[in-house]
């Protein structure tokens, strides 16, 4: 799973039926270390309800049909869970509220 | 596989992933020498694996073949953790 910052959403009305009703959040990939955004941006379908600015991590390719909300859906990103911590080398380089 | 070191842990309390009590680590990949790529990712661990230890990771779909994440949504699972590696006959790994 990847690391990512939630920066944006995304809204299409036209799109392929199956995928009505799914929130698609814009992310940009982190780098864990210095938690600066790394310019590389992907859109995913969130199963967990991120909001702006937070921490996820994502599933790519198949997996990401694995959650509830993006199964039998043409996804090949999800969102699976909202980070609280991340410890590196024994030092929080995130912590949610602060 | 990929070959990585455990250099952290990614605490999520709200998720979706069909497991409770999931243990996430912060890998860092690197070469077989250990030396790190700064390329992180966060994996699934199963098998207790600790911090600064080299682990063997799968990536992709197979990251659900295992009893507790089939039909999971999973794509960075640890599978093993690296004793020894030995290249052109000479170990340049140890645990």
């Amino acid at each position: 799973m990847v690391l990512a910052r939630v920066v944006g959403t995304v809204v299409s009305s036209h799109k392929s039926q199956k995928i009505e009703g799914i929130k698609f959040l814009l992310l940009e990939k982190i780098d864990p270390a210095t938690m600066k955004g790394k310019g590389d941006f992907i859109v995913s379908m969130d199963s967990v309800g991120a909001g702006l600015g937070e921490i996820v991590f994502y599933v790519s390719g198949s997996s990401a049909r694995y959650t509830d909300v993006t199964e039998g859906k043409p996804s090949d990103s999800a969102v699976i869970a909202i980070v609280d911590y991340i410890e590196k080398d024994g030092v929080y380089t995130y912590e949610k509220n602060k | 596989m990929n070959l990585g070191k455990v250099v952290g842990t990614v605490v999520c309390s709200s998720k979706n992933d069909g497991i409770s009590g999931a243990r996430y680590l912060l890998i860092d990949k690197t070469n077989q020498r250990g030396e790190k790529k700064g390329d992180y990712l966060v994996a699934l661990d199963l098998i207790g694996a600790g911090y600064n230890e080299m682990v063997l990771i799968t990536e992709g779909s197979p990251s659900r073949e295992t009893p507790l994440t089939v039909n999971k949504p999973f794509d960075a699972l640890v599978v093993g953790i690296v004793d020894l590696i030995d290249e052109n006959n000479k170990v340049i790994y140890r645990k």
